[in-house]
């Protein structure tokens, strides 16, 4: 299974932010490293997308769309403000 | 081409999002490049037909003039064109990874840009190149450059590039020797793996690598 | 409301029989759905194991878990995304028979997964001859992308349940969400009453 990359999500998290997120910067709570979202690896065949971290996979975000609400979580990324 | 109310103009390099909803409710989503400049009058999709595909085949075969569609758009910001660039541009689009690039080509000369550019296009066989008069066409300007590259059947007595992109190739065309260099890779994942991976080793800034993938 | 694409069907086909849950399409060819990149375990360092609320942590490695008894199953299977895939055969051991090994009052158990996967089951969706850890798919080692060498087969439920690349059943005494239960996935998934989402 390829994943896509952070391009993928653009959509869903433009409208869920109320702004464009490609180019946001955050580092991984699990190994640390610093990437924009359009450089995570994104899985999106499942029953939501997950977007993990491009260096150690482990989960970054995880989006959701029931009933047409999207939903975000990105308890494993860390913004980094001003970016 | 779509005429969107309110359509609040894009970058070059963006895409939107096109949501087909069936009598019954069913729904489907995809992504597609935007193909037209920024300047241009009208927002143009180009969509290639997936024959196994679910929303292609509708969209080339079915979609009649006055047809309503669901978009969400435009998107994106990290694969897009920058008017604040200041280095040379490497433009590699495998397939119809080249619809944002050629969104690219056309703002750089609506927009009388003065930035080396050059593009590679990575594409099976003649009959599969779009926008090929266009391109031709643009490679006229001083400071584009447009090389293709044909992966399985080339045109007779072509003396271009033939088969996949290898390191070689990126090495002979690449900027890597600028460090202001910018290069945007958009196709299908391998191909933009491979070509961000080599343009990397051969010393090409990676933060100024952008990549997108598609499935 | 969302403007109708007319003439727009998607790539589906109904089926007449009563077989397709609501809400749910044939396909004839296997989509593959991943949450993460595709784990390959080599078998020799691959176990199966059931702990957590049990008398006693009981484990299997490859050549033990193929020594137990197999059944040949062919069930439909209906994924949450919609798809549904009739006839579909494989081969395994029963839960039954491995959860048979250990004394346990817990009702629910985690499936766990190489690369972090999880999903909660009651213990009463995964016994009576309701599922199984699969490793055949129509006759051939079933594909990591499919979720080899080893995965759950829970035909009754959405096929998240069916988790992927599964390495062991935790019993636990509360019913904890697993991973697409946690962000708004129904806790039980029953395709036939729609069980989609929480709520449903």
């Amino acid at each position: 299974m390829n994943p896509l990359d952070g391009n993928a999500i653009a959509g869903p998290l433009a409208s869920f932010f109320g702004t464009e997120m490609t180019t946001a910067e955050g580092s991984c709570r699990h190994c640390g490293r610093t990437s924009r979202v359009a450089e995570l690896r994104v899985y999106a065949s499942g029953p939501g997308t997950v977007a993990r971290c491009p260096t150690c996979e482990g989960v970054l975000f995880v989006v959701t769309e029931i009933r047409e609400q999207i939903s975000v979580s990105s308890d494993g990324f860390a913004f980094v403000a001003g970016a | 081409m779509l005429d969107v109310p309110n359509w609040p103009g894009h970058l070059a390099g963006q895409h939107v999002d096109l949501r087909l909803t069936a009598e019954d409710g069913y729904q489907a989503q995809r992504s597609y490049s935007i193909a037209s400049a920024p300047e241009d009058r009208d927002l143009v999709l180009t969509v290639a037909r997936v024959d196994d595909g679910e929303v292609s085949p509708y969209l080339v075969d079915d979609l009649q003039p006055g047809d309503e569609l669901e978009v969400r758009g435009p998107i994106g910001g990290y694969f897009a064109w920058e008017d604040r660039m200041t280095g040379p541009v490497l433009l590699v689009g495998g397939g119809s990874g080249v619809v944002p690039l050629r969104s690219m080509l056309r703002h750089h000369r609506a927009s009388q840009s003065t930035l080396e550019t050059r593009l590679i296009y990575s594409v099976r066989s003649p009959e599969d190149v779009i926008y090929r008069d266009e391109l031709t066409e643009l490679a006229g300007d001083d400071t584009i450059d447009v090389r293709l590259a044909f992966t399985r059947t080339s045109p007779p007595e072509w003396d271009g590039l033939r088969g996949r992109i290898d390191a070689g190739v990126l090495d002979d065309l690449g900027w890597d020797s600028s460090p202001d260099a910018v290069a945007f890779i958009c196709g299908p994942n391998g191909f933009v793996e491979f070509v961000a991976q080599s343009l990397v080793a051969l010393g090409h800034p990676p933060r100024q690598i952008k990549t997108e993938r598609f499935g | 409301m969302a403007p109708v694409a007319r003439g727009f069907h998607g790539r589906r086909r109904t089926e007449e029989s009563g077989r397709l849950p609501p809400g749910q399409y044939l396909t004839l060819d296997f989509p593959v759905l991943s949450a993460g990149p595709t784990p390959h375990t080599p078998t020799d360092r691959w176990s199966f194991s059931i702990d957590g609320a049990v008398d006693r942590t009981i484990s299997w490695t490859w050549e033990q878990f193929l020594a137990l008894p197999t059944e040949e199953v062919t069930v439909d299977i209906h994924c949450v995304t919609k798809w549904s895939k009739l006839d579909t055969r494989w081969r395994g051991v029963p839960v039954d028979s491995m959860l048979h090994n250990v004394s346990t009052s817990a009702q629910y158990l985690t499936a766990w997964s190489d690369g972090g996967y999880t999903t909660n089951l009651a213990v009463s969706d995964v016994t009576g001859g309701k599922a199984w850890i699969v490793y055949e798919y129509d006759g051939e080692a079933l594909e990591p992308e499919h979720g080899g060498p080893a995965r759950l087969l829970v035909p009754a439920l959405y096929f998240w349940k069916s988790a992927k690349w599964v390495r062991g059943l935790r019993l636990t005494d509360e019913d904890e969400p697993g991973f697409w239960e946690g962000y708004g996935y129904h806790n039980h998934g029953d395709p036939w009453r729609e069980q989609r989402y929480q709520g449903d």
